[in-house]
């Protein structure tokens, strides 16, 4: 029949009474939990943010390079030869239904005139597959259409930083624009996407119709010729067997001998996700794993000032001992004592890790992400140190013979 | 019956080459309502007798019977519920928790037995009152002076009517004029409330106010006789 609400006031008081140590106890855990919390954040907000940039790419998708050719035993490098046909990339719509759309890209950079201003860009040549493989969004205006594709006409969809840069805040639908001297007429803007993974400004771009690409702005050698085709499967775990279909329908569209290099090469974009997502995965851990040893240290220090406060109290559980006190009124003193120690230092530092996060987050302006996973692990592991190290030393203590825990001196 | 009886008690303690026997076949009855005084020099095993009739301690070979109950079987918590319900302590330090009010302290074997907190505070108002400790209850250990922490001591083990106190040395670190008063309160407690004292002291001033002296010498007892005549007490020097 153990009192717990009156043990608890026990509890209390002796923190009170001995405000100092129990200060610098409960300093260690707010330390501890307070760093696992901000590291943690720091690190999962990292891992946060290339996951909203990988699916701003667009998820799900296979891109499709023109590879080396040998020609004659002269293996030529990546991308030499001009393989790619917007032909293929209708056929791998047509002959792979796992595929949801594809989109065949011709780019290059190209300077751009509205009125007196002027701005170089990147110009993307595609289909309308273009808008569903890059899950690209229109906030004015509409996108091109196969009609535009088929006609090649001179229409644009512009980016935002290429809008801010021509337009100011000017409405450019129904504008003219010159892409390499040629007017093209706006019909459209797109949503802002932000930076990409390496940093490029994904907003300063304009998409117009791949035939009008090829035919008026990059005028290749080769008619029909695109530089890669993007790819979109319906379900990710068909990516790896599309991409075998891809291989097949591609050899055998151009005439590919059993023993023969590919001319073409396709890349796997979900990889490349799952690789920087990794990376920012080792980084949390990392860092981690650094906050991790500051909460350890604070461990060490609860348990320090705990066998301290518990050998000091000696005699003190001895007279509890003399007038009746139970083994487990012993034990239960001191793991509650233990427990307020370790769970008000927790909750302190919960409070300064979220701070702290917010207050990185404001002046290193890195996106950081508390996670409610990190704080009950911090919060739970020093509840478990508090536990553990406050209750061995009393556990001990319960143990001893009421006229040795009273003599102890 | 006997309210504490010891069949050829042994306390063996093995310091170095040869075990010390600190208590060498100690039998010895002692009857509900008796005020004993155990004397002896120090090393003659006086004190450890008494923290085993205190369920302090436990013998190395023997029975210790408390209350026609045998002590050597039961658990720690057994015993901790005999401490706390059969015997109130009183100590040569004191051994108040510091720190800590009169009041609070008094309460602690109340707690134990899961009192209520209203209830333990009114029957430790009314110990530390009966004692002369009113008005007194919010001081701390450090802000009374040896007599009254001896009292609030004495409150405490009167406070679950504990048939037996055991004393050992209560007035050791008192002065003589101290201790006088608080032998005349034990002799009161005695005579007055039936209260079974088992004291140990050095001091014969002090074992004078007992009505039997044990002598113990290396661990044995060597004489065990009454103790006439009866002890004076002096009414007016006590507050009630």
């Amino acid at each position: 029949m153990i009192n717990i609400p009156d043990t608890l006031k026990i509890s209390l008081r002796a923190i009170r009474i001995n405000k100092m140590r129990s200060g610098l106890t409960m300093l260690g855990i707010i330390i501890g939990v307070g760093s696992v919390i901000a590291m943690l954040a720091v690190g999962t907000g990292a891992s946060e943010k290339i996951k909203t940039q990988l699916a701003g790419m667009g998820t799900n998708l296979l891109l499709v390079h023109p590879g080396s050719t040998t020609s004659g035993g002269l293996r030529m490098g990546m991308g030499s030869q001009p393989t790619l046909t917007k032909d293929d990339a209708d056929a791998i719509l047509r002959e792979i239904p796992k595929v949801q759309d594809v989109a065949p890209v011709l780019s290059g950079a190209a300077q751009v005139v509205y009125g007196n201003q002027n701005w170089s860009t990147g110009v993307y040549g595609s289909t309308p597959g273009i808008f569903v493989v890059r899950d690209l969004m229109l906030i004015a205006g509409r996108s091109f259409t196969e009609q535009d594709v088929r006609s090649a006409t001179k229409v644009a969809v512009l980016g935002q930083t290429v809008v801010t840069n021509l337009f100011g805040s000017a409405n450019p639908v129904g504008q003219v624009i010159r892409i390499k001297k040629l007017p093209f007429t706006v019909i459209g803007v797109l949503a802002e996407k932000g930076q990409s993974m390496q940093g490029q400004d994904q907003d300063d771009i304009i998409y117009i119709p791949v035939t009008t690409a090829q035919k008026k702005i990059f005028g290749t050698a080769f008619p029909g010729m695109v530089r890669n085709i993007m790819v979109k499967v319906r379900n990710a775990h068909d990516l790896n067997a599309v991409e075998n279909e891809l291989n097949n329908l591609l050899r055998q569209r151009h005439r590919i001998g059993p023993r023969e290099d590919n001319d073409f090469q396709v890349r796997n974009l979900t990889d490349m996700m799952q690789m920087a997502e990794q990376s920012a995965r080792v980084m949390t851990l990392l860092l981690g794993a650094i906050a991790s040893v500051s909460l350890l240290v604070g461990g060490i220090g609860i348990m320090n000032i705990m066998l301290v406060s518990v050998t000091e109290r000696t005699r003190e559980i001895g007279i509890r001992m003399a007038v009746g006190a139970k083994t487990w009124d012993i034990r239960l003193q001191f793991i509650i004592e233990a427990l307020t120690l370790s769970l008000m230092g927790g909750i302190i530092g919960i409070v300064l890790g979220i701070a702290g996060a917010t207050i990185l987050s404001a002046l290193a302006g890195w996106t950081t992400v508390v996670s409610p996973l990190s704080i009950l692990l911090a919060f739970g592991f020093s509840a478990l140190v508090g536990i553990f190290f406050g209750f061995y030393p009393a556990y001990k203590a319960s143990l001893l013979n009421p006229i040795d825990a009273l003599r102890y001196e | 019956m006997a309210l504490i009886e010891t069949k050829d008690l042994y306390k063996i303690y093995d310091v170095g080459e040869s075990p010390v026997h600190a208590l060498d076949g100690v039998s010895v009855g002692i009857e509900p309502g008796e005020f004993v005084a155990i004397m002896g020099p120090s090393g003659s095993g006086k004190s450890t007798f008494m923290n085993i009739i205190g369920c302090l301690d436990q013998p190395t070979r023997g029975q210790y019977f408390l209350g026609g109950i045998e002590t050597g079987r039961l658990s720690r918590d057994d015993l901790a519920a005999i401490r706390n319900e059969k015997i109130g302590f009183v100590f040569q330090g004191f051994n108040l928790l510091p720190r800590t009010s009169a009041i609070e302290n008094v309460e602690l074997p109340m707690f134990y037995r899961s009192m209520p907190q209203g209830e333990r505070q009114k029957k430790a108002e009314a110990a530390l009152k009966r004692l002369g400790l009113a008005g007194r209850e919010h001081h701390h250990p450090n802000q009374l002076s040896g007599g009254q922490q001896q009292r609030v001591a004495i409150a405490r083990a009167l406070v679950n009517d504990a048939p037996l106190i055991l004393a050992d040395e209560p007035t050791g670190n008192l002065d003589t004029k101290t201790s006088i008063e608080i032998m005349e309160l034990m002799v009161r407690l005695n005579r007055d409330d039936h209260i079974t004292i088992v004291l140990v002291t050095h001091e014969y001033d002090i074992a004078a106010f007992s009505r039997r002296i044990i002598h113990f010498l290396d661990g044995r007892i060597v004489s065990d006789e009454p103790n006439v005549p009866e002890p004076q007490i002096h009414e007016d020097r006590v507050t009630p």
